[in-house]
């Protein structure tokens, strides 16, 4: 296992140094931005007076650089700061938000991801047949769909005409796990047709692949079942590649679903951070920025640590 | 036949049956569909007021960086949220005219300079304490002075000082305003204990409702204030769910998630009332989407530049298209029907050869310029093509730029010499004019400078006999229409509508829409 930690160390290392320079191109980025906080804030209605007023009590009037060590300083003693807009504490905030976005990327994940691998393995067993074709026409549409139109049309037919899920998904505390559930059908429905497809062909692609070696051949003279081949043999030697894609989908369900929140109004980290960027709340875009960067380092570290573990010759090298 | 139509008005406002089985039932005996949408509206309203149940509101124009301080309200969303809880002086009267709220009454010095507000007594904050004309003075001060950032900051400008003396609150003006009650019923003016001072978003005050939780840009929850002082407020809860999306607001109001939605696009708005529980309400306001020249600024100080993109614009085709019919032709000035004291003025028709002849004589040849994006006003890039098409009738070349919605409002309205914008309108004439076309206006977003219009705007403040003021309201708007930088097409009626499970909308309620955003409060629910 030396090998291993030793990987997961330098990793992290990388990954704490990546988080470093995101949140400095998070800054610039946000300082290019036209207008400034207190401007969107007072909106048409800002006058002069009112404007320098806003931007002297919210510290505008620092130069960046201070801002910007101000920030990290309150960061690094685990410290984010309040909203400038409104006040709000961000931790507390970002917390529920995060979680939110979360419960929403776990239920999407436990349907879609044994689901594509399931199906991905079924169109293996019966590949350049019409289950074959179906599963890829089937999931290669739904892809191809722009993710917003999948939510509108699920919403007319299934929200509005059906009545079977509500159409407005916003969760708050006090719901019971069912009601959450309830309220989240619609929304996880359309993630799982958006993220299948991409896991399923890379399943199929990677097996595929693995079954053209020569112990697959052995297999089959053995007389096993062709599932069994697939299952026993070829699958493990295809997780490396199904892997990377599985978290990639992870990750996107967690910080790419943005236009899914807007169209459910689903009280997540994307809708945050987009009404905060528009704002130019800088403390909450760095924060959201952060967490974002760190859910996708991680899970690409991830991804590489469960690769090693599942070949041997990773695992043990000479 | 009366006997059967009173049975089906009974059952109607009673929900028994729907709105649009009623009207269908009605019309089988020879009623037509105004009379019986009146009849019905009348029978819910003799039903009266039922107390208790939820109201479950979908709410367009709110963020996650919404604060609950008052003084920074600015988007529908915020507004609605300091509605339920908070309350003015005094407010605009559903059809015309000025309520006392939290002022029991109020009156002026005959120069209109000294104005007195006798504060309401016996009436407590949401947390127990009285309220008195003391606090009254402090929410004043917090949104005047020179350390505020209220948005109201540039209605208490003119205030030379403020005083409490016994039970009345009292105001004295550097130059007399007549309107001045019109101007205390500014949305962020909300009285707070001790002026918000200790907590401006505690988001407590004496309104007929106390915020139960608060999630901005996501939920908020309301229930009865059980100590209110005066029997408004029906719904023992209310929900405001923010629900940006157009799709997905007219989607919770069709599958019945809410009762009531704001900003119902124009666009389906025809075919969002075709749902038989679902009733589409438009208001006629003062918000007006507009194109804007700065006249300091070549080639619009010439005003034969203005007067042929005046002539050039085709207002009845922008109402039809832009607006799906939902609004009203403009008349290149800011004001229309909505406010006290209009004076109708001849209608400027589109009319390609004036617009020629003044292009022509104004020797201007390079193409005009314009600014826009989608958030400047709904659809303004398509009203801006219709614009250029109906110019090119007149051999006059108008250049689009499709500028960002980020930032529009602070790097190209105000800054740009010609742009495409949008003004909510104010209650009263003066207040529009000194708000954007006065020559010193923080927002003379035209940079209009007319010293007999400057001159007329301070001697209508002043002027008290109605007759004399309508006259110099009358001859300022003539000013703008010739000479103005302002070319305002149309007039945007409020689009909002309602399910049949609740009842009591006011029709054409003076102010903003969603019944100057007091709809929540003054519905209830029938069903």
């Amino acid at each position: 296992m030396g090998p291993a930690l030793k990987l997961v160390a330098q990793r992290l290392a990388l990954g704490i140094l990546l988080l470093f320079l995101v949140s400095i191109l998070i800054f610039v980025g946000t300082l290019i931005l036209p207008g400034d906080v207190a401007q969107s804030i007072l909106g048409q209605s800002a006058t002069p007076e009112a404007l320098a007023n806003l931007r002297a009590e919210l510290g505008l009037n620092d130069p960046p650089l201070t801002r910007y060590f101000d920030w990290l300083g309150g960061v690094l003693t685990g410290d984010l700061g309040t909203a400038l807009t409104n006040g709000k504490d961000i931790a507390e905030a970002l917390g529920s938000r995060l979680s939110n976005t979360l419960f929403l990327a776990f239920w999407a994940a436990i349907i879609s991801v044994p689901l594509a691998i399931f199906l991905g393995l079924l169109a293996v067993r019966y590949r350049e047949r019409w289950p074959d074709k179906l599963i890829s026409a089937v999931t290669l549409s739904t892809i191809s769909i722009p993710e917003f139109l999948i939510g509108y049309v699920l919403m007319y037919f299934v929200g509005v005409k059906l009545g079977w899920a509500p159409t407005v998904s916003t969760i708050y505390d006090g719901m019971s796990l069912g009601q959450k559930l309830n309220s989240i059908a619609l929304p996880v429905a359309v993630l799982t047709l958006v993220v299948l497809a991409h896991m399923m062909r890379m399943t199929r692609a990677a097996i595929l692949n693995v079954m053209q070696s020569a112990y697959i051949e052995t297999a089959e003279l053995k007389g096993l079942t062709m599932f069994k081949i697939i299952w026993r043999h070829a699958f493990p030697n295809s997780i490396a590649p199904v892997v990377n894609v599985v978290m990639l989908n992870l990750a996107y369900l967690v910080v790419g679903v943005v236009v899914v929140e807007v169209v459910f109004t689903y009280p997540g980290m994307g809708q945050y951070l987009v009404d905060h960027v528009s704002k130019r709340d800088l403390p909450v875009v760095q924060a959201c920025g952060l967490v974002f960067a760190a859910v996708y380092i991680g899970l690409n570290m991830l991804a590489d640590i469960i690769s090693i573990l599942s070949n041997p010759r990773l695992r043990h090298p000479k | 036949m009366k006997d059967y139509l009173d049975y089906l008005k009974v059952n109607a406002a009673m929900g028994r049956i729907s709105r649009r089985e009623f009207m269908g039932r009605a019309a089988a005996v020879g009623v037509t569909a105004a009379a019986a949408n009146t009849m019905l509206a009348d029978a819910v309203r003799a039903a009266g007021p039922q107390k208790g149940g939820t109201i479950k509101v979908g709410v367009n124009g709110s963020g996650s960086a919404d604060s609950l301080d008052p003084a920074l309200s600015a988007n529908q969303g915020q507004t609605l949220v300091t509605r339920m809880w908070g309350e003015p002086l005094v407010e605009l009267l559903p059809h015309g005219g000025i309520e006392p709220v939290l002022a029991e009454s109020y009156s002026s010095s005959p120069d209109a300079k000294v104005w007195t507000f006798k504060i309401r007594s016996g009436v407590t904050f949401s947390n127990g304490k009285t309220m008195t004309a003391d606090d009254v003075l402090a929410t004043m001060e917090r949104h005047s002075g020179d350390e505020t950032k209220s948005g109201a900051l540039g209605i208490m400008r003119g205030i030379a000082s403020m005083k409490v003396e016994g039970d009345s609150f009292i105001l004295e003006l550097e130059q007399p305003n007549a309107d001045l009650p019109y101007l205390m019923t500014d949305y962020h003016l909300l009285i707070q204990p001790n002026g918000g001072n200790d907590d401006p978003t505690a988001a407590i005050g004496t309104g007929p409702y106390v915020l139960k939780s608060a999630e901005p840009g996501v939920r908020f929850v309301f229930e009865k204030n059980a100590n209110y002082w005066r029997d408004d407020g029906n719904a023992g809860t209310i929900e405001l769910i923010v629900i940006n999306d157009d799709t997905a607001r007219v989607a919770a109001l069709q599958s019945g998630q809410v009762d009531m939605i704001n900003r119902v696009p124009p666009r389906t708005a025809g075919l969002v009332d075709r749902a038989p529980n679902i009733t589409v309400h438009k208001a006629s306001g003062a918000g007006h989407y507009v194109f804007i020249a700065h006249r300091d600024t070549a080639p619009f100080d010439n005003n034969d530049v203005m007067l042929a993109l005046k002539w050039g614009m085709n207002r009845q085709e922008m109402v039809d298209k832009i607006l799906f019919g939902y609004g009203s032709v403009g008349n290149d000035t800011p004001i229309n029907a909505s406010y006290p004291l209009f004076t109708p003025m001849e209608q400027r028709e589109y009319d390609p050869d004036k617009a020629a002849f003044h292009w022509k004589k104004s020797g201007a040849t390079d193409p005009i310029l314009l600014r826009t994006s989608d958030n400047s006003f709904p659809s303004a890039p398509d009203a801006a093509a219709l614009f250029q098409q109906s110019l090119a009738k007149a051999g006059i070349p108008l250049e689009v730029k499709r500028e960002p919605n980020d930032g529009y409002w602070s790097e190209v309205w105000n800054k740009q010499p010609f742009c495409t914008s949008y003004w909510s309108g104010r209650p009263v004439q003066d207040q529009m004019y000194s708000t954007a076309y006065l020559s010193t206006a923080d927002w003379n977003d035209t940079r209009f400078k007319n010293e007999k219009f400057d001159q007329l705007l301070v001697a209508a403040r002043a002027e008290l006999d109605e007759a004399k003021r309508k006259q110099m309201y009358a001859d300022m708007g003539m000013i703008l229409h010739n000479e103005g930088g302002l070319i305002c097409p149309m007039f945007n009626d409020f689009v909002d509508a309602s399910t049949d499970r609740i009842a009591g909308w006011i029709d054409n309620h003076k102010g903003f829409g969603i019944m100057n955003y007091y709809a929540p409060i003054k519905m209830w629910v029938a069903a």
